[in-house]
């Protein structure tokens, strides 16, 4: 009977992954409804943005109390992850600390963890502070009521509860204790202790070693419906994210097959006009997004990186001077959005309408023309997300395929046509500068 | 101001020549009554330094960029293959350009659609001039002055041009001075992505306002722009502040060009 905990550990593990890879996979399914789009380019810079906005965190000590802590948490989450191989070892062989066989390299590994969970600790307890009494301005936004906030909140005591349940199943574990090796902040914290027979001991150091590996494993869950996705899929996002200028737009290619038609003079005018019709009584091409599934894959793989940290938002011009557009907001819709799609695929078997859209439904017409094109919001996101594109495709929308842009904008764009200029003077005067 | 010569491209041809640089003047230096004076600012300079450049008058017409940036995809792609036609007719290759809407859309749009050009914003321009020896900042009629300089989101985060502008300034033996939000960080005069063209939405402020009250903090004599739409938005954000008698609102092109005047 002496391997039943062996055989419990055993399936409380393979649940926890099972459960996540099923989630990851949903993931992957629901990026995939969005419209291709190449990045297979280029890999050298795109490792490099990896390495440098991702694994190096360069974006985030742009402002440098937040991003410090954050490297904190960050760093003691990477390197705790070691922690959790030595108990995921020890859980399925019933060994008990099974790296310390590695000597003097286990004191020191062993110390820095403890460290860092101390430091992740206290960042996390400040984070917490900023959130909830310091009130930031960017969490407090009308996008960040309800869920957001909870989830924002949910995610620091997960971490405190993980933190403290480590450093006491340390700080219990008489063994380790006597060896007087490596336990720099257990140490401090076993005398607390002091007085407890060793059984009580053993028992709240099981407690807190199973705890903390159930609680891990639940906390990998709880990815897939949090901000917290970010830690895993700021990777991939940085690595995929557009290299071209902030400036420029991407072409779209059905429109340049049609103009070039129309300016072609030997064009036969009474042929089908290519994309329009499309081949063989193809759907025609819809120009712009109004759901997700006109978005490509990297903006919904935006959309499931987005931290909601509302650094977007805090530099949106729009967004400070009172506008409701939120570059934030835009990205959590999409998300929202994606994730009912994915809903409604789970239980159809396919998308089947349900008379919604990302736009209106969720995004409105006025956040949309309140955008600048500035990229503020590009520059200052920590994960390479570009909201503006998502503005824009949705900008596209609904000019060239529903004609409902301003009427201020209509006349602008009436003026171009008839006369090459936003405003209505005449071509032919556009030299008369020179003689005035 | 003397007399300016701008030979369009279209006499260059006739006479069998073909200039160094095209300076394309875009719509507003063509025809806003402020930016036109930016344009002569700068034709005054290219004068001056003796440039062999031209423009193309009337055969010029809109970039598309703000057709572009309100959604309309077929009226930009109109706009850029017509002018690209034009541009590729004459074999321009190099484009200077003071408008940093059209200096983006030219150097980043038009290449995917056939247009490929070597793109220079004004201010850039200029300084490899001064580098180069062909032209010279005379007199010094903003000796000392306060200077605060304004990026143009399409120059600056678009584009990464930051410093070109502020070497020019520099050179005016002028107090450049940095708002809390500039370069990387700047904030927006509120005119592009179509803006310029329309009412804002409903808000507390309007963004030229708040940018201005940010140039203001820095307690200047003169706010820099490098772009037409941010000289117009940065002068109404400062007539709305009544500060038009004691703040000029200046290109750059023209601070150096009236480096001069008394
Ligand atoms: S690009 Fe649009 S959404 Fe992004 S910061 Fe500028 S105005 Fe806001
Ligand atoms: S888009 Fe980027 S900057 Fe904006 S909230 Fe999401 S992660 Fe933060």
């Amino acid at each position: 009977m002496a391997f039943i905990p062996n055989i419990v550990f055993a399936i409380v593990l393979v649940l926890g992954i099972g459960f996540f890879v099923r989630n990851v996979r949903k993931l992957v399914r629901n990026i995939r409804t969005g419209k291709p789009v190449d990045r297979s380019d280029h890999r050298r810079e795109r490792l490099a943005n990896m390495a440098r906005i991702a694994l190096g965190q360069q974006k985030m000590v742009v402002r440098p109390v937040a991003g410090i802590l954050h490297i904190m948490v960050y760093l003691g989450f990477i390197v705790i992850n070691l922690e959790v191989l030595e108990i995921i070892i020890d859980g399925l062989l019933g060994t008990h600390r099974v790296f310390s066989s590695l000597g003097g390299f286990y004191t020191v590994l062993i110390g820095t963890f403890e460290i860092l969970a101390f430091l992740v600790l206290v960042s996390v307890i400040v984070f917490w502070i900023r959130r909830n009494i310091i009130r930031l301005q960017r969490f407090r936004k009308p996008e960040m009521k309800g869920w957001p906030k909870n989830d924002g909140n949910l995610i620091l005591y997960f971490e405190m509860v993980l933190m403290v349940l480590f450093l006491v199943m340390n700080a219990t574990d008489v063994p380790f204790q006597q060896m007087g090796r490596g336990n720099v902040i257990s140490g401090i914290i076993a005398p607390w202790f002091g007085g407890l027979p060793e059984a009580t001991l053993h028992l709240i150091e099981r407690t807190a070693w199973w705890l903390h590996i159930v609680g891990i494993l639940v906390f990998l869950n709880y990815l897939y419906y949090s901000k917290h996705l970010h830690i895993i899929l700021a990777f991939p996002n940085t690595y995929f994210a557009g290299l071209a200028p902030k400036g420029q737009m991407d072409n779209l290619e059905a429109v340049t097959k049609e103009v070039k038609l129309m300016m072609d003079p030997n064009a036969d005018p009474f042929a089908a006009p290519a994309g329009a019709e499309g081949e063989q009584g193809e759907m025609p091409e819809k120009f712009g997004a109004s759901d997700v599934s006109d978005l490509n894959w990297v903006q919904l793989l935006s959309a499931y990186t987005c931290t909601e940290c509302g650094r977007c938002t805090s530099e949106c011009p729009a967004n400070q001077t009172g506008k409701k557009l939120s570059p934030r907001k835009i990205m959590m819709d999409t998300r929202d959005r994606l994730e009912e799609v994915g809903k409604n695929i789970d239980n159809n078997g396919t998308f089947v309408a349900d008379n919604k859209s990302l736009l209106d439904d969720y995004i409105t017409r006025e956040e949309l023309w309140a955008c600048t094109s500035c990229n503020a919001c590009v520059e200052a996101c920590p994960v390479s997300i570009n909201p503006l594109s998502i503005i824009l495709d949705m900008r596209r929308y609904l000019v060239m395929e529903q004609s409902a842009a301003p009427a201020e904008l209509n006349n602008m764009m009436t003026n171009i046509e008839n006369n090459g200029a936003p405003w209505p003077y005449n071509q032919m005067d556009r030299l008369n500068w020179k003689n005035e | 101001m003397g007399e300016l010569k701008v030979p369009t491209m279209a006499e260059m041809m006739a006479e069998g020549k073909q200039p160094e640089v095209l300076f394309w003047v875009g719509c507003a230096g063509s025809f806003d009554d402020r930016a036109k004076k930016i344009t002569k600012a700068f034709v005054k300079l290219l004068n001056r330094a003796g440039v062999e450049f031209a423009v193309l008058g009337t055969e010029e017409s809109c970039t598309g960029d703000p057709a572009r940036r309100a959604g309309n995809e077929f009226l930009f792609q109109m706009q850029a293959m017509t002018n690209i036609e034009v541009l590729n007719g004459y074999e321009v290759s190099k484009i200077v350009t003071a408008c940093p809407h059209c200096f983006n859309t030219l150097k980043n749009e038009y290449p995917s659609l056939g247009g490929n050009y070597k793109v220079m914003h004004h201010t850039q321009f200029l300084k490899s001039l001064l580098e180069e020896g062909k032209l010279g900042i005379e007199g010094g009629k903003f000796k000392g002055k306060r200077i605060t300089y304004h990026d143009p989101c399409y120059l600056g985060r678009a584009n990464g041009v930051y410093e070109a502008p502020r070497d020019l300034i520099r050179r005016l033996d002028v107090e450049l001075v940095e708002m809390r939000k500039c370069r990387k960080a700047g904030l927006c005069c509120g005119a592009g992505g179509a803006q310029m063209f329309k009412e804002p939405e409903k808000g507390n402020k309007d963004v030229n306002v708040e940018r201005t009250e940010q140039a203001l903090e820095t307690q200047p004599d003169i706010i820099a722009a490098g772009c037409p739409f941010c000289n117009t938005m940065m002068t109404d954000g400062v007539k709305s502040k009544e500060k038009e008698a004691d703040i000029a609102v200046m290109d750059v092109a023209e601070l150096i060009a009236n480096a001069d005047e008394i």
